[in-house]
């Protein structure tokens, strides 16, 4: 330790630095448990490619015994089925994270004007469902129940499209980012509230719609629980809730048999297993490919939501 | 909803008289609140449900009418889920598990922050960050799948690895042993990337003249850590500690039920909580009452154990209370 006190000073770029071989086991460590946060990515995807034969034999391994695009082929075959349901992820993730970003930046922009009468009984309003809920059955009550929405897409939409932590976020970041002096600016410029809020807040405030965007987007593509409960009809099945449901009957999907084999045939014969494993990567490489470049947003999310009032 | 609550008076002066910009304000928020009324605020009446006894009237009337002439039943429906075989057991499991879920997950986050922070290479310390948040937005669904990869008892690799070193394959699925630790190991690897880059954040907003004022007095690097770190991401641990707290009559739904295969009976009392009882409820044919005051039960619980934490926390620190 002393010696590296006295190195410290003599080298500027290891100033207050670790030592070299305290660092080489750091980055040991935290090479494996990165890798074991990929793992399941690589593992999942060899089994997908990995005959129906050898999986029988051999089981799962990490390395295919032998390869085989019969998964790929067979969800190809039956693209119908998997099409549309990646149709019903994608408009409910898109959807969802618009309908998502405009309530919340709107209220968490009403919540942080200073000046607004109600302001002390909307902090309430956004403070008590972060304490307290109705708990899931009278939500499923609700949703079911009285507004009905039972097997329409808003079931899977609207329950998740705002949320206080959101608004919270988003305030905090309109009130330590956006000038009142603009605000006023505008106002005397003869601009409604509205205009100001799409027109001037909103185009400076991107990094936090970014934030909330992405946690909406990544939500509502992950949402399988709404699903679970609200959705019965096969066209309104996302690909969460398909994955969901062929946990227990893989032979849900396959309806378009070919080459001749009656139904029965081509049921008998799918690759249940890499099957499965093939659905899984359809919903992982998306999420796979993109987080990496939205990682900040999220980032500045949580740094932003961990500011207090 | 608010027009009715403003002041009016107009004694209170033209300051506080209600201006158009409080009209457009409204308006404009009118939408959320909304939202808020129909999903946050309306299932908190949905209180009301578990102290009736929930009849089909004849005539085939909407829920709402059913509920209004069904018969008010007082506490019956709690007493009922509290003298069941279930409730104990439904208790101890969702509070431990949440207990060794924060303690755990707190010291691995707080823990590979410090490291990540210290770390030589900053671009290699980017990359591990990445690397470790996948598992975050992964859904339960999905880890299911690779979970049953691993432990299904033919083929899984788990069993692979044990037969190749010569020993008896194991029923995971079966053996409720394991599956304590199976959860929390799951619960630690799906949180880590997230909970470590969020205390990195907040470590690496700490003012940096103090770490160089503490090495000109000679401060150790783990003097420093003692000294300067910790204290710095207090607030931040505080907050996360009371927010987890608030949280320990909930369940991650999807870590108890799809990871474990939907709970089957080998291990309904290993891994049942309280989520799980309510969502099979309502799956099943229960009576709507008694399902209704366990959601009570839990959601009352949850209020009234994030009051108390502020209110420890309040004690001890005023200046890092939530609330």
């Amino acid at each position: 330790m002393r010696e590296l006190k006295e190195k410290k000073y003599t080298e500027q770029s290891s100033f207050n630095q670790i030592k070299k071989s305290t660092n080489v086991i750091f980055n040991v460590i935290f090479l494996t448990l990165g890798l074991m946060c990929i793992f399941p990515l690589l593992f999942v995807f060899s089994i997908s490619i990995t005959s129906e034969e050898a999986l029988r034999v051999g089981g799962y391994q990490i390395i295919p015994q032998e390869f085989s695009n019969a998964a790929y082929m067979f969800l190809w075959n039956e693209r119908g089925t998997i099409l549309r349901a990646l149709f019903m992820s994608v408009l409910v993730t898109v959807v969802g994270t618009v309908i998502t970003i405009a309530l919340t930046t709107s209220m968490g922009y009403v919540a942080s004007r200073r000046t607004f009468k109600l302001k002390g009984l909307y902090t309430w309003i956004i403070f008590i469902p972060m304490v307290f809920n109705g708990g899931m059955l009278a939500s499923y009550v609700v949703v079911n129940n009285i507004l009905g929405l039972s097997n329409t897409i808003w079931a899977l939409i609207l329950p998740l499209a705002c949320s206080s932590f959101s608004v919270t976020i988003c305030r905090t970041f309109f009130r330590t980012t956006v000038p009142d002096a603009l605000i006023e600016a505008a106002k005397i410029d003869g601009a409604g509230q509205f205009k100001i809020w799409s027109g001037i807040v909103l185009p400076i405030s991107k990094p936090v719609m970014a934030t909330i965007g992405m946690f909406a987007a990544f939500g509502y593509w992950n949402d399988w629980f709404q699903a679970s409960l609200y959705i019965q009809d096969k066209n309104l099945q996302t690909l969460q809730s398909m994955l969901n449901k062929i946990q227990e009957n893989i032979e849900y999907i396959a309806n378009n048999p070919y080459g001749g084999l009656s139904l029965q045939q081509y049921k008998m014969g799918m690759p249940t297993e890499s099957v499965r494993m093939a659905i899984a990567i359809i919903i992982i490489v998306p999420i796979a490919c993109t987080y990496p470049f939205f990682q900040k947003y999220f980032i500045s999310g949580l740094t932003v939501g961990s500011v207090k009032e | 909803m608010g027009k009715q609550k403003t002041p009016q008076k107009a004694a209170k002066g033209r300051r506080n008289r209600w201006t158009k910009d409080d009209t457009e304000l409204t308006l404009l928020s009118l939408p959320t609140l909304l939202w808020y009324l129909i999903f946050s605020y309306l299932p908190m009446f949905g209180v009301v449900i578990a102290f009736k006894e929930y009849k089909l009237a004849p005539g085939g009337h909407g829920f709402l009418y059913n509920l209004f002439t069904s018969d008010w039943v007082g506490i019956k429906n709690f007493k009922y889920f509290f003298t069941s075989n279930s409730f104990a057991m439904l208790l101890r499991n969702t509070i431990l598990y949440n207990i060794a879920f924060i303690i755990i997950s707190a010291s691995v986050a707080v823990g590979g922050a410090l490291i990540l922070s210290n770390m030589r290479n900053k671009r290699g310390s980017k990359v591990y960050q990445t690397m470790m948040f996948l598992p975050y937005f992964m859904s339960w669904v999905v880890i299911s799948y690779f979970v049953y990869a691993l432990l299904t008892p033919e083929r899984g690799y788990l069993n692979g690895m044990i037969k190749a070193l010569g020993g008896e394959p194991v029923m995971w699925y079966q053996e409720s042993k394991y599956w304590p630790f199976i959860l929390v190991i799951l619960n630690t690897w799906k949180g880590m990337g997230y909970g470590m880059v969020m205390y990195l954040a907040s470590i690496t907003s700490i003012n940096q003249s103090l770490y160089e004022a503490a090495v000109m007095d000679g401060a150790t690097k783990w003097q420093q850590m003692k000294h300067i770190t910790l204290p710095g991401i207090k607030p931040v641990f505080v907050m996360m500690l009371i927010l987890d707290c608030g949280k320990i009559f909930n369940s991650d739904f999807g870590l108890f039920y799809q990871v474990t295969g939907g709970i089957p009976a080998s291990l309904y009392t290993t891994v049942s909580t309280f989520d799980t009882f309510i969502y099979n409820s309502i799956q099943s044919t229960a009576p709507i009452g008694q399902t209704a005051a366990a959601s009570f039960f839990q959601a009352v619980c949850s209020c009234g154990t994030i009051l108390f934490a502020n209110w420890v926390v309040s004690k001890i620190d005023n200046e890092n209370r939530l609330i």
